[in-house]
């Protein structure tokens, strides 16, 4: 019988830890249950990057997108969608309430989305190899065995202008030129996995969702570059995608797409996975190089540069997850193709993972040249909870933030460094009035002073000497000559650290001062918080006007801070109060404030 | 061995006990897994760990005789990274994310909730080795902040007011 419905299932990381597998397997019983397995393909998927939704389901030929679904919707779903035919219209997203009827291309967050990287995520099951080849998977890789040279294929990839999607923006053709151009029996091919930036989690959602396009990219580097082993170098935190690889690797070998003699070629090439082990230094090219030869992962000076002298001394070239997923598709579709999507600066789309306080979160992929607005508003959706837009941080512990004034910004890698912040990987965190800069700047230094190898003194010492400044501004004892201190320490830092990681670390604070300048003197003349954030510099109270003495509060404070009788107005006593914030989130009058 | 396999969390708890000793002949398995593997060091103590839950100092010295690298080489790479303790560690172990969208969320309050409810520290064991209380920096679920990951567990929008609640079938160890 022919099929009637597909149901796709996401089970990227954020869905299946709310209960999408426990959907998948519903899902399935209910089909059979119900008499209609037979009829229906039901299939897990790589994300949809609409996470803040999910879990999602969305079922086929219809295109209804079923959000927030729970485990227990699985039986109304099958015996109303799929035996009668009805969409079941409390579970469809609909946020313009006057249409009940939600298409995927009727969705705001899809609508000004264009996906190259994620073309495959949230529409193929990531653990069969068919459903990728249907999808022209692997047509890249048999086109560049058959019909091109290597010097066909870094000429294509030179018209694309594809740069590196890892931070850096790197040329990829110049890379892949370097190492083919060496003459060595040995050569290796990289995929940076390891994706360090806290807040990002566009590498991970490609590989969970896509896994064979970055094992037929490395696979085509291998071929153009002369190297006949490759490695994936991925965070341990990711046991997901781990397994999603391996089953890729192990089916790509099955039909022989990976392994001795591709497809009949002659080329042999294959792929081993390596793990992190929680250093995120090692994101850096050479430290991750050294990770993999077993030494603690330390950065080396370059030059010489991996593509001339990488791995164990020999050339290597190594790429972004995001970098490598371009790949297949510059090569089919034609570097020329790919060159008209973006800016004149930066070629293609780029995946953003927008988090922090928007009310859509979840992973974008748009044109090189959108603005902030478009991400933020009409892709985002705004601000969560009304609150009022204050910043947007991109580029992670190496970048800064982007205000109000600059939201128009076509973004690329030129217009982010003119800014003074940089696009970095991808991770994209908004932030809105409650949000203290001189706090978030902290936590930025506070991480790459726990993540500085130690090795070169600027980074180790000036990191820590910056963080200390800052932890004292926040205490409410800062001084005014501290911000020229941090300036001073911050140049230092840029000119005289061995690596990325120490040249960057200050950025955050330069970036912030230069914007929010206003903010790091109210901490420091005022000693006033104005977000309401440095709890040294606030203290909770309770409005005599709305408290109506319920004693939630009382009940809920660890620390029995809150006095007061039942239906009597309740005291906080700043002494024995740790401000947790526990009464705040408890109130359901809005009595507790801060001050 | 699969990669995959080598990452599940079923620390033996009773190898705790075990004589260290004991487990040589399981480490002489794993290293003849990565015995022509370059660079065999790290995924040996990965395996080691997995397996032991910990890397005693015993092992290490194994180790170290077994691939013929220096002692103070492995434990200089030991102590680099962090997914590496030499200390066992507890039943269940807690890790609070604290990459930046966690931390925008609240993901500071909920680590601090953590640890009042359960007397430790950042990077301790509570005294009945229940639980360690670690830190994380981002699990890939950003758009369900703040995250917790308890063992495998992820638990999403976790809220300080609701962290005794969410510890209860780890406590009454309903799911270990
Ligand atoms: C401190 C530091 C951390 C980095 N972390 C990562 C990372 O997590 N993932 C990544 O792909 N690149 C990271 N990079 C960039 C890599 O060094 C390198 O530029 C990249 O892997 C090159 O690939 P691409 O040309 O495809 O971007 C990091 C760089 C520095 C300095
Ligand atoms: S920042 Fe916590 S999951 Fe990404």
């Amino acid at each position: 019988m022919a099929l009637r419905n597909y149901i796709l299932v996401c089970g990227g990381t954020g869905c299946e830890s709310a209960g999408a597998d426990s959907i998948y397997k519903n899902l399935i019983s209910e089909c059979e249950l119900q008499g209609v397995a037979d009829e229906v393909q039901i299939i897990k998927t790589g994300c949809f990057g609409f996470c803040e939704q999910g879990p999602i389901v969305k079922i086929l030929p219809e295109d209804s997108f079923y959000v927030q679904v729970k485990p227990e919707d699985a039986k109304e779903l099958v015996s109303e969608h799929i035996v009668k035919g009805r969409e079941v219209a409390r579970l469809l997203y609909n946020k313009n309430e006057s249409k009940k009827h939600a298409k995927v291309e009727d969705i705001e967050f899809y609508q000004k989305q264009f996906r190259i990287v994620l073309r495959n995520c949230g529409f193929i099951n990531p653990e069969n190899i068919d459903e990728y080849v249907a999808r022209e998977g692997y047509a890249a890789l048999e086109k560049v065995l058959f019909e091109m040279t290597p010097d066909d294929v870094i000429n294509e990839l030179k018209v694309a202008g594809l740069r590196g999607r890892g931070g850096a923006g790197f040329p990829s053709w110049m890379k892949w030129n370097f190492t083919k151009q060496v003459e060595d029996d040995v050569k290796y091919v990289v995929c940076n996995a390891d994706e360090g930036d806290p807040g990002a989690y566009m590498d991970r959602s490609t590989l969970e969702g896509d896994p064979h396009s970055i094992l037929e990219a490395m696979t085509i580097a291998g071929y153009t570059c002369g190297a006949s082993k490759g490695y994936i170098y991925i965070r341990a935190e990711y046991p997901l995608a781990i397994k999603r690889l391996e089953i890729a690797m192990g089916q790509a070998r099955e039909y022989g797409l990976l392994g001795e003699d591709i497809l009949g070629s002659g080329f042999g090439f294959d792929i081993e996975i390596r793990l992190g082990a929680g250093a995120f230094v090692c994101g850096e090219e050479t430290a991750l190089l050294a990770s993999i030869e077993g030494e603690r992962g330390m950065p080396r000076p370059r030059p010489p540069f991996p593509a001339v002298k990488g791995l164990w001394g020999r050339p290597t070239v190594i790429n972004n997850v995001e970098t490598w997923a371009n790949i297949p598709v510059i090569l089919l579709k034609g570097g020329e193709w790919f060159s008209k999507i973006g800016t004149d600066d930066s070629k293609g789309t780029k995946v953003f993972a927008l988090t922090g306080k928007i009310r859509n979160s979840g992973l974008v992929e748009v044109p090189m040249g959108t603005t902030l607005r478009e991400i933020i508003f009409d892709i985002g959706g705004g601000i969560a909870n009304g609150r009022e837009f204050k910043a947007v941080q991109t580029g992670g512990p190496s970048g800064g933030v982007i205000t109000k004034e600059h939201l128009d910004t076509p973004i690329d890698y030129g217009s982010l460094t003119g800014l003074g912040s940089m696009m970095g990987s991808g991770g994209m965190i908004v932030m809105d009035e409650d949000d203290c800069i001189v706090d978030v700047t902290k936590f930025y230094l506070g991480f790459s002073v726990d993540e500085s190898c130690g090795k070169c003194s600027p980074c180790r010492i000036g990191g820590r000497s910056l963080y200390n400044l800052l932890d004292k501004i926040t205490k409410g004892d800062g001084e005014m000559e501290d911000i020229d201190k941090m300036k001073e320490i911050g140049a230092a830092m840029k000119k005289a650290s061995l690596c990325g990681l120490g040249q960057t670390a200050p950025n955050p604070i330069l970036s912030t001062l230069h914007y929010f300048e206003k903010e790091y003197l109210a901490h420091i003349k005022d000693k006033r918080c104005p977000a309401g954030k440095c709890k040294e510099l606030i203290s909770y109270n309770i409005l005599a006007d709305k408290c109506i003495g319920c004693t939630a509060c009382a009940r809920k404070c660890p620390v029995d801070a809150i006095i007061g009788e039942r239906r009597q107005l309740h005291r906080i006593d700043p002494d024995l109060c740790i401000k947790c914030g526990v009464c705040l989130e408890t109130c359901k009058f809005g009595a507790v404030f801060v001050r | 061995m699969a990669v995959a396999d080598s990452l599940s969390n079923n620390t033996a708890d009773a190898n705790h006990e075990m004589n260290p000793s004991d487990t040589f002949p399981m480490i002489d398995t794993i290293i003849e897994q990565y015995r022509d593997t370059g660079g065999a060091l790290i995924p040996v103590l990965q395996s080691t760990q997995n397996l032991l839950g910990y890397l005693p100092k015993e092992s290490l010295q194994y180790i170290s005789r077994a691939l013929k690298i220096p002692y103070s080489e492995v434990t200089g790479v030991v102590t680099f990274y962090s997914f590496f303790s030499t200390v066992p560690r507890g039943k269940h172990v807690i890790r609070v994310c604290l990459g930046t969208a966690c931390y925008v969320r609240g993901g500071k309050d909920v680590l601090e909730t953590f640890s009042r409810e359960l007397g430790i520290k950042v990077g301790e064991t509570s005294e009945d080795r229940q639980f360690s209380l670690e830190i994380g920096r981002c699990f890939g679920a950003c758009g369900l902040a703040p995250v917790v990951m308890i063992d495998e567990d992820v638990h999403q929008r976790v809220k300080p007011t609701k962290i005794r609640e969410l510890l209860v079938p780890y406590r009454n160890g309903e799911e270990s």
